[in-house]
This record gives structure tokens, sequence and C-alpha cells, in this order.
């Protein structure tokens, strides 16, 4: 089932969550909202389950369009982030409930609802534990018991809110490459919200990068973090490191002193500018050639490499950045170092 | 908690501690409680052991005796079930919608905590009575609500409420949005989800309410006398039963009548706390 | 066509259908009414029914203004009373770990599940006429029984565990920290008592005194098996309420009822007003 969010506004009390967003979400994909708190993503999320209705825009199931549906009628398997168990019911109600609150009409024999339920378990790795309380049970054995009882309803989409959000890091690696199997195996169109970039970069097909009620990149792990396309997702995933630059007569100027690179690419191609790029996307300058300069402020090592914090600036306006340098190099406190980034981006300026 | 080399540790009253009056503090606390509590409420024990057991057989059995005791426990049990049925519609009430004087609702529940127990009896017998404004209605659909039975249940819905709503509304309050938003996405209809997913874990604070409210109409007194009518077999509570024993200087028939009472209320209390402890238990929540 | 709103207006999931709502809150409304709000709007209304003169008249009764002074002293000596014993008791089982401590706070609570009657009832065994006291009392000319000592005794009684359950859960959930940092700084017991505990705890505290207050002032069942109903002399008001009414004088039971019924709402309010404010400060102790 492809999902589609047309041109979706959402107001709170007048306070825009979401401006004019559109989405288009394949069959069977399996995609991250990414993006820090209050960027729209789980707002987003909500909207499409139908626990939100719109300010303005529409969503559509294939063909259907949902917006005219109560989440009830929408079908969809959601996830919370705390679970959001009914604690009061057994592992095997709470799976079965779905299917037990059916229309007379529609409700399953009660001989199927339990070998669904026997059948779900055993999909979610939890067989033998159906008389349990969810008291009685682990977080990320809860975690599993929320995503069969969303799956019982055989939903046409899986909604899931920070699904690793309240579990431990070990946990979190172990059942994050266990829902992309899942997901792989039952091939639902699957949309998750994290504020994690590790986790939407190693589990998604595609990556929504959000900020500020506004998708600002959608696109693959790569895509997003070799390809940026705005100041906010280069900062925002990975490591990076910016500095105001001009750009003019194809060289780019820190303070007037060329940096040995040109713009290319999507680059500003003339006034002033943001220069962006990784610590690991530059290469030292022995030859004395135009390049960035900076003195060693601090240094750290950490695993294979060696970070140098770099002291760029004037007093009158001072700038850090981290950059690796290679280990054989002499990075102690106040060595000079020169450098040019290999890879890079220079955003227009802000304002 | 307790380790090999702690149970080797001489056995103490209490765990060490910079904190000073323990002694004075507990001292007193103790001291006061024997005296106003313990010694008075063992007297009556001792009055109860003193008779023989024919002796309290037959004062239990007396017609009227039996009959004070059904008229309390029977009226107190429908009382408490009105109140669960409106305590947790009150309740809902206060805690999720927005109107203008919730906050006055709010506060005037504990009316009935706050308001002498006498002057709540003239005031509902004022009412209810025949001639009163709500008695007069109810009159013409030929309903008599004050001096019979009836009566006593409306003065013990009116001292009962608030116990249902002040457990329910704390554990209502803190209902997770998520699991109503859960029973949603599953496809359950709004009716579903309160019968099913939300009255259900409201149930061990409802049950606690329950029995705070029926404890408290069977010992309940002031309230009631003025709208009961107190005819002897019908409408006559077990504590008014008491009193007249006492009048009649027969403490031996006031004895008995009040410990079967105690015994039962110290029951029910041993009910509440078995209900919140296996609600912990099993839920991982009080009531 | 893709930017219009969509035609269904839906509501939000975890609420009622309007109608649903709606009734809920008429109903709720009608039971408060007839069960809460009228009879209390009654007590005024009968009081006032001949006229503000009669009401007057009927508060100036001398037994009446004798039944005032006694609700008076009975309440002005069994509120303090109850007022230490329940910062002493909150004290030690807050502050410490001990054995028996559950038991000592289930002790505390009995009173609350002792029908008023029998509160009254064992002071009448302990000390009437048949008991080992009542005779040794009686020739040592001590009154208790029908007097205003087994009023105040039956009073204490019935409203010893407010002030101590108010302030139990609040002085736990406030932990120590703040009391051994007090100690530490070389404060006294007293010291930290007077200077750090209690401005912690004095919103609960208050809290805890009106409760009492309304309830000492206000009790009728114990305080009526112990009194004697001696006109003017053993007569508490709520008694006197009783008598009053019980003679078909009902604007001077009813006068005498809405002063009671005054004291109940300025509880009320006062009570209102503290959770509003210092609600925090007096969180724990509300969940009855």
């Amino acid at each position: 089932m492809e999902v589609r969010v047309s041109k979706i506004r959402k107001e709170f009390d007048r306070y825009p969550a979401l401006h004019d967003v559109s989405l288009d979400i394949r069959s069977g994909e399996l995609i991250a909202l990414l993006g820090p708190s209050g960027s729209g993503k789980t707002t987003l999320l909500r909207l499409i389950a139908g626990l939100e209705q719109p300010t303005l825009g529409r969503i559509f199931f294939g063909t259907e369009d949902a917006s005219l549906k109560t989440v009830q009628e929408r079908h969809v398997g959601f996830v919370f982030q705390h679970y959001a168990l009914f604690r009061h019911m057994t592992v095997a109600e709470n799976i079965a409930f779905g299917l037990k609150v059916r229309p007379r009409g529609e409700r399953p024999p009660k001989a199927e609802i339990r070998r669904r339920v026997e059948e779900l378990l055993e999909m979610v790795q939890l067989s033998g534990l159906e008389k349990r309380y969810p008291n009685q049970l682990s977080g990320g054995q809860r975690q599993r018991v929320a995503l069969a009882r969303a799956m019982a309803i055989e939903p046409k989409v899986l909604l899931l809110d920070e699904p690793f959000g309240a579990l431990d890091a070990k946990v979190r690696k172990e059942l994050r490459r266990w829902l992309r199997a899942f997901h792989d195996r039952t091939g639902h169109t699957t949309i998750f919200v994290t504020h994690d970039q590790e986790e939407a970069l190693e589990l998604a097909d595609r990556v929504v990068v959000m900020s500020q009620g506004r998708i600002e990149q959608v696109g693959s792990s790569d895509d997003v973090y070799d390809r940026p396309n705005s100041p906010f997702v280069f900062s925002f995933i990975g490591d990076s490191a910016s500095l105001p630059v001009t750009v003019g007569e194809g060289a780019v100027r820190l303070r007037d002193v060329p940096l040995g690179i040109a713009p290319r690419g999507g680059d500003v191609r003339s006034g002033e500018g943001t220069l962006f790029f990784r610590p690991q996307d530059v290469t030292l300058v022995t030859d004395g050639g135009p390049a960035l300069e900076g003195r060693v402020a601090t240094s750290r090592r950490l695993a294979g490499t060696r970070i140098a914090d770099l002291d760029i600036g004037t007093p009158a306006d001072p700038h850090h950045v981290e950059i690796e340098v290679p280990l054989d190099a002499d990075a102690t406190a106040g060595t000079l170092i020169r450098f040019r980034p290999t890879r890079w981006k220079i955003f227009p300026a802000e304002g | 908690m307790t380790t090999p080399a702690a149970a080797s540790v001489r056995w103490r009253l209490r765990q060490p501690s910079v904190i000073p009056g323990f002694g004075l503090t507990l001292g007193f606390s103790l001291a006061y409680l024997t005296l106003i509590i313990l010694i008075p409420l063992s007297g009556l024990l001792w009055r109860t052991a003193s008779l023989s057991g024919s002796e309290f057989l037959s004062i239990l059995t007396d017609e009227r005796t039996l009959n004070a005791l059904k008229v309390s426990f029977g009226t107190a049990l429908a009382a408490a079930f009105i109140n669960v049925v409106f305590g947790v519609i009150v309740a809902w009430v206060i805690v999720r919608y927005e109107f203008p004087g919730r906050r006055i609702i709010d506060a005037v529940v504990d009316l009935p905590f706050a308001l002498p127990t006498a002057v709540a009896g003239i005031a509902l017998a004022a009412l209810y009575a025949p001639n009163g404004w709500i008695g007069r209605l109810l009159g013409y659909i030929g309903v008599k609500a004050a001096f019979n039975p009836t009566g006593i249940v409306i003065a013990l819905v009116f001292i009962g409420l608030p116990f249902v709503v002040r457990t329910v509304q704390p554990v209502m309050e803190e209902i997770d949005r998520e699991v109503e938003e859960a029973a949603a996405t599953l496809g359950a209809n709004r009716f579903q989800t309160v019968f099913r997913v939300l009255l259900p874990g409201l149930a061990p604070a409802i049950l606690t309410g329950f029995s705070l409210a029926f404890a408290r109409g069977v010992g309940e007194y002031g309230s009631v006398i003025f709208i009961a009518g107190n005819i002897p077999y019908v409408s006559e509570i077990a504590p008014l039963l008491i009193v007249i024993r006492l009048e009649e200087f027969n403490y031996a028939a006031a004895t008995a009548i009040a410990t079967i009472m105690l015994s039962i209320a110290f029951l029910m209390l041993l009910v509440i706390n078995l209900i919140q402890a296996w609600s912990r238990r099993r839920y991982g929540h009080g009531a | 066509m893709a930017h219009d709103v969509p035609s269904r207006r839906l509501r939000s999931p975890t609420t009622e259908a309007p109608a649903a709502r709606y009734a809920l809150m008429a109903l709720a409304l009608l039971f408060l009414a007839l069960f809460l709000l009228l009879p209390l709007a009654a007590v005024f209304i009968e009081a006032f029914r001949k006229g503000t003169g009669e009401f007057i008249a009927a508060l100036g009764e001398p037994d009446t203004l004798a039944a005032i002074r006694l609700t008076l002293i009975v309440a002005g000596i069994s509120v303090p009373l109850n007022l230490v014993f329940g910062v002493a008791a909150a004290w030690a089982i807050a502050k410490f770990e001990f054995k028996g401590k559950a038991f000592l706070t289930t002790l505390i609570d009995l009173p609350f599940s002792v029908s008023p009657v029998i509160s009254g009832l064992v002071y009448v065994l302990l000390f009437g006429a048949g008991s080992a006291l009542g005779p040794w009392l009686k020739s040592h000319g001590i009154e208790v029984l029908f007097a205003v000592p087994g009023i105040v005794l039956a009073t204490i009684f019935v409203t010893f565990p407010f002030v101590a359950r108010e302030l139990i859960p609040l002085m736990q959930e406030q932990g120590n920290g703040d009391e051994e940092a007090a100690l530490s700084l070389g404060a006294t017991g007293w010291q930290t008592f007077r200077y750090v505990t209690l401005p912690n705890i004095k919103w609960g505290l208050l809290y805890g005194v009106l409760l009492c207050n309304a309830r000492a002032m206000g009790e009728f069942g114990a305080v009526s098996v112990v009194s004697g109903h001696i006109r003017g002399l053993t007569n508490t008001m709520p008694l006197h309420v009783e008598i009053l009414y019980n003679e078909y004088n009902f604007v001077a039971a009813f006068a005498v009822a809405s002063l009671l019924a005054g004291l109940a709402l300025v509880t009320l309010v006062v009570k209102t007003l503290l959770e509003l404010r210092y609600g925090a400060d007096i969180a724990a102790g509300r969940k009855h």
C-alpha cells in the first residue's frame, strides 16, 4: 500500500506544527522520519494514522482518500513509544483485542483468533508468554507484543513512533536488526519516527529529514549523508564543520585568504556563503599552497583516527573546526596545521 | 537486602539514621495511640470476650438485631453501588471535560467530608420528606423517599460519594492517552475503548472506592437517623440499635452488635488491602 | 483540490461524541445537584424561612450559645492534641525505617473504619457505671461520661488520623535530604524541625488541621453516645441541632445547622485555595 501525503498543514492553537508537507511513500518501503524534537515528525505520523486531523491537506492510502476516515477505519498498525499495552490484559488478550472488537459479522471465530494469536506470538518470538501480563515482561518483550498486537489487524501500513526510544542501547541494536528482518519478511509499508540518525540510516530504505515542521530532504542513507541539500541536513546528520566564506572569481576565501578550493556543483558561485565539510574529508597541505590554517587547541584519539580541534579564527573573529588528522602527523597543542577540504558544500549565507 | 554478613548483625528496631527524635516521637505516638485508641477498643473486645457464647448468639439471632444488621448492610451495599456508577461518571466529567465551574464542582464533591453528618441528615430529611421539595415531586410518581430504607440509601449515597470519586479520580488522571489511542488504531469504537480498556483498568480503584463507601455506610449514624424513620425491623440501622441498647443500659447487647460491625469493618479493610496488593502485583500499579 | 479541507469533520479518538459528552455532564451535574447542592441550599433556606429576625433570635438562645461555646472548647482541645500527635507520628514514620511501621500506619487509620457510634461506645464501656474504672471515678468525684472530658475523648478518637495521614505521605515524599543537610551544618534537632521541616510541611499541616477541625466541630455519632444530651451543659452544636429538630423547632435547628454548614463551606474554600496555590506542597497527601 503506498501512502501519499499531500500538502498537509497542521496547526495546534494556531501554532503551526507542519507547513504544507508532501511526501510519497512507496508500497513495501521502510521509511524513517528523522528530526530533532519539535520538528513535526511525530505529528506527521499521527496524522497518517488518523490520531490527529490535518488543518489543511489530504492523505491517500493507495488511491483512497484516507483523510475522510476515522482512525478505526484506516486499519493502520500503530506502535507507541511507550508500548501502550493494556495492562489488565494478558499478552494473548492484548494481541487478540483488535480482532475481538470487530463488528460481529467480521469477527473471526474464537478458535481462529486463538490460532492467529499463536502465529503472531511465534512471529515475534514470544511463544509461551501468552498468559503473562505486560508488567511481567521486559521492555524489549513489551515492544514486540505491541508490534504483534498492531499486526493482528492485518494493517495496510505499519507506523512506529520512536519504537526503540525507551529501550537500553544493547536491546535497541538487537531489536533494530530484528525489525528490519521482520519487515523484509512481511513486506508491509512501514513508517517509523526517530531522533536517532544512526537508527534511521541503518534501518530505513529512505530517510525523511525534518526540521521545524518542514521536510528538509528525502533520500537514501547515502543521499542524506553524502549529498545533504541544506545546511540543516549537513549539520544534523553526521559530524561537520562550517565556516563563513566569500565566493568570487572561482575561488573561496576566508577573510580574504584563498582556501585553494573552487566552487562546484550546486555551490554558491559568488557572494557570502557557508562552507560545510566533514572531519574526515580533508587533506593536509604541506607544500605551502593556499589552504585553511589553524593551530591545534586540543586533540584526541578516537579509535583508528585522531581528531584535532583547530583554532582557525582571529581573536576578533574566532572559529573552531574539528578535522581528522593522520595518526603519524604532529597534532600536539599549538602546532600549526594547514589543510584543504576534499569534499564540501557551500550554501548561501543565511539572512 | 539481607546479606549473610547482615544476618550476623544484632537485631535492631530501626535502621541507623543521623536524624534525631526517633525515641521521643515514636514514644509519644505510641503512648497517645494506646491511650486514645487501643485501650478503649480492647475494652470493647474484653467485654465481648466476657459474654458467654450462648449469650452472644442469642443477641445476634434476635429478630430486631438481625433486621438492623440487614438494613445497615443492605442499604450500605445499595448506596455503594449507586455511588460507584455516579462516582465514576462524576470523576470522568471532572477529569475529562472542560466546562465553566469545573473547579467548583470538583470542590463540591468534598462537601460530605466537610459537612457535619447531622446537618446533612436534617437537610436531606427536609428535602426528601413527603412534604419536602424533592419528596413532593417523587410523591407524584408514587415514590416515597424518606422514613423508609430508600431514605437511608439516599443519606448513604450522600456520605459515600466522595470516597468513590476521590479514589477513582487520581487513577483516571493518570490514564495514558496512548492506551486509548492504541485501542482506537486497533479498530475499537469509543464505547469499546471505555468499557473494555479504560474501565477494567480502573477496576481496582473502583473496587477500593466501593469498599470505602460501603464500610463508611455501614457505620454511618448522624446523617441517617433523621431520614430513616427508624422503624424497628424496617428502617432501624445497627448503629442506632447500639444507641438504643445503651440507653436501656443493655451493655451486653450494645457490645455484641458493635463487635459484629467492627469485625465486618476490619474484614472490609483486609479486602481493600488485598485488592491493592493483588492489583500492584499483577498490573504494577495500586488503586 | 489537494489543498482543501476534508469535508468530514472527525473528532479526536480520545473523546466521546458530543451527545454522549453532554449527557454525561448533565447526569453528573443533576446527581450532584440532587445529592449535594440542594441539601446545602436547603439548610440556609430553612434557616431563613421566617426571616433574619427569627434566625438571629434562634442563635441568641442561651442553650444555643452554650452549645456553640462547648463546640469551640472541644475543638480547641482536641485539634491541638491531634496536631501534636500527627506531627510526632509523621516524624517517626516518615523519617525512620523501623520494624512494625506498616502496622503502626494501619493502626492510625483505624478510627476511619470504626462506626462513630462504636467510637463513643468504647468510652462508655471504659468509664461507664458497669466498668472497672467507673465506680472509682465516681467515688473521686471525677466525671468523664456525660461531661466535657468524655466528649473531648470521643472527638479525639474520631479525628485522630486527619493530621497524621496528611503529613505522612508528604514527608515521605520530601525525604530526609533537607534535614540531613541542616544537621550537617550544625543545627540542633529542634532547629532542624523549626527552620527546615516545618516550612516544608506547613501547607500540608494546615490542610490536615482544617479537615480535623471540620470533623471535630461536626462530629455527631460518637459525641451523641457519650454526651448524655444535657441542654446547656453537654450539648455540642450538632447535638443541639438534633434536639431542636426533634422538638420541631425547625428554624432554630436549621439556624444552628447553617453555622456548621458555613464552617464546612469555609473549610472547602480554604481547602480548594490551598490545593490551587500550594498543590505541589500538599499533593502527596491529596490522594485519599
